[in-house]
């Protein structure tokens, strides 16, 4: 809902300079008219999809990011910018797809069994899609198996488990030593997350990377994918 | 004068009293740490060892009545480098039914209540997730649970009907298990090895 001040505020007479913070400032505020708005005009205005969405939504989305991270914003405000960024994403998407913008590697992610946590691996799903990679969600409470058979049947690159609850954390390793007895550990990156856990952890586990937040999430897989390209 | 001394979460110091009532114990001091840090275990090991240094030269002896909150692991390992005893167990859901007997149940799709947060449903669960000003954030929260269900220490009928309304709030299904205190009890008994010693002073 949109107080009396942003009620003057008329999105379309904002230059670019000043419309793409402004739209910063409206996913900060989780206000979702605003941004499919906002999104709307940029495309209007000759914008390419992939840059109103790394410059507008991405962008916007990193800052409320740093800000849940130093503890300024708790759970209900992440959650409202993330459902105005998904408004704006919803418009793109399918230009998106039309405009060839970049196909980085393909994830699959899920949140452990036993753990039906799942704000922080849909933020990370939805950052990992804007940055321009293809994302299978599994959703929640999965099961080694589940995990594999997506894998597998999707072809992917990068396998991403997240877990909230300290007693679920352990299964993440069920998953990586499954894949290691099956031989096929390598052929994989795994990135886990979810507050509880942390750099020792993963290591202990035998996962590629734990990443703190969906931002070191997105900047993680870039490298790995790199990686693995000039390896090819 | 007791030289022991209990660091609780604030959602146990109701708890305790009665615990300590119940059973005619008076070998340890209690002071209490903000019930709200558990929405932020990242910052419990921190506050618990300020607590701990604070006191360290007034009392004998330290017992910190936390389990392990979400900290993953961090609190265990800040309590053994300060030499003190904590509670076993992922959390107080956990340990009020029983650590064992919550393990071995391994129910994912219910939602939990003690006393405590049946008390204090609205400051502790409905505001900070933003659902008095939100409420179209409910089934992003609560759309994969099925069922609440009400672990109560005690038997009052009272706090049973706001857990109920609890449930209904969050279009859940109710359950109410009576626990009584679990394995708080034992965790806090001087017969136990670990527990907090009564040293006289
Ligand atoms: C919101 C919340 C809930 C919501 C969950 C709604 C939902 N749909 O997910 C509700 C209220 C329903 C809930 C329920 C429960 N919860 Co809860 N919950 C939280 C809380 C407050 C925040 C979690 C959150 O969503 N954070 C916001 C997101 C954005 O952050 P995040 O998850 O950390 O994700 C970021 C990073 O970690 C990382 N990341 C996450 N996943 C991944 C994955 C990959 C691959 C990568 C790369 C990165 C990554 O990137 C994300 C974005 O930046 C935490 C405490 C806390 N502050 O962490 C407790 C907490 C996790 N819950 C806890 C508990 C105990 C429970 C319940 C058992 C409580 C109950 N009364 O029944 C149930 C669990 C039932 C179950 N079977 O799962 C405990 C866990 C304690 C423990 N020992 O493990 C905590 C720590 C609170 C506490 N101290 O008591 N919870």
């Amino acid at each position: 809902m949109s107080n009396e001040e942003d009620d003057d505020l008329i999105l379309s007479e904002l230059p670019d300079d000043e419309l793409v913070p402004q739209m910063h400032d409206d996913l900060y505020d989780g206000m979702a008219d605003e941004i499919a708005e906002g999104v709307d005009i940029l495309l209007e205005r000759g914008w390419e999809p992939y840059d109103v969405l790394t410059k507008a939504l991405v962008e916007g989305m990193r800052i409320v990011g740093i800000d849940f991270r130093d503890g300024i914003l708790f759970v209900p405000e992440v959650l409202l910018a993330a459902g105005a960024m998904k408004r704006g994403m919803a418009i793109l998407k399918p230009l998106l797809v039309d405009s060839g913008a970049p196909q980085l590697g393909k994830l699959v992610i899920g949140t452990v069994k036993g753990d039906i946590h799942d704000i922080g691996k849909n933020l990370v799903a939805m950052m990992m899609e804007g940055a321009g990679f293809e994302v299978v969600d599994l959703g929640i409470n999965n099961p080694v198996e589940s995990y594999l058979e997506a894998l597998d049947k999707e072809n992917a690159d990068i396998l991403g488990m997240s877990a909230l609850l300290t007693t679920t954390m352990p299964y993440m390793k069920v998953v990586i030593d499954t894949m290691k007895e099956q031989g096929i550990r390598d052929d994989y990156i795994v990135l886990v997350g979810g507050a509880p856990l942390n750099e020792e952890f993963g290591k202990a586990i035998g996962a590629d990377s734990y990443c703190r937040d969906a931002a070191v999430a997105v900047e993680t897989a870039k490298e790995y994918m790199a990686r693995k390209h000039n390896q090819l | 004068m007791t030289r022991t001394l209990v660091i609780a979460c604030g959602a146990l110091a109701t708890e305790i009293l009665a615990i300590n009532t119940l059973n005619g114990w008076d070998h340890y001091e209690l002071q209490c740490l903000p019930a709200k840090l558990h929405l932020h275990p990242d910052r419990i090991p921190d506050a618990v060892e300020k607590l701990v240094l604070e006191n360290r030269d007034r009392f004998e002896t330290i017992f910190v009545a936390y389990a392990d909150c979400g900290t993953g692991g961090v609190l265990a390992a800040r309590c053994k480098a300060l030499g003190v005893e904590m509670i076993n167990g992922p959390h107080c859901y956990a340990f009020f039914e029983g650590n064992q007997a919550f393990e071995a149940r391994g129910e994912v799709t219910s939602f939990f209540l003690t006393d405590f947060l049946a008390r204090q449903f609205d400051g502790f669960v409905w505001k900070p997730m933003g659902l008095d000003k939100n409420p179209e954030l409910l089934e992003l929260y609560f759309g994969n649970y099925e069922k609440l269900v009400y672990l109560a220490q005690t038997e009052d009928v009272a706090l049973t009907a706001k857990a109920k309304e609890a449930a209904q709030r969050l279009g859940l299904t109710f359950e109410r298990r009576y626990t009584g205190y679990g394995d708080l009890v034992s965790a806090l008994d001087p017969k136990n090895a670990s527990a907090p010693r009564p040293v006289p002073g």
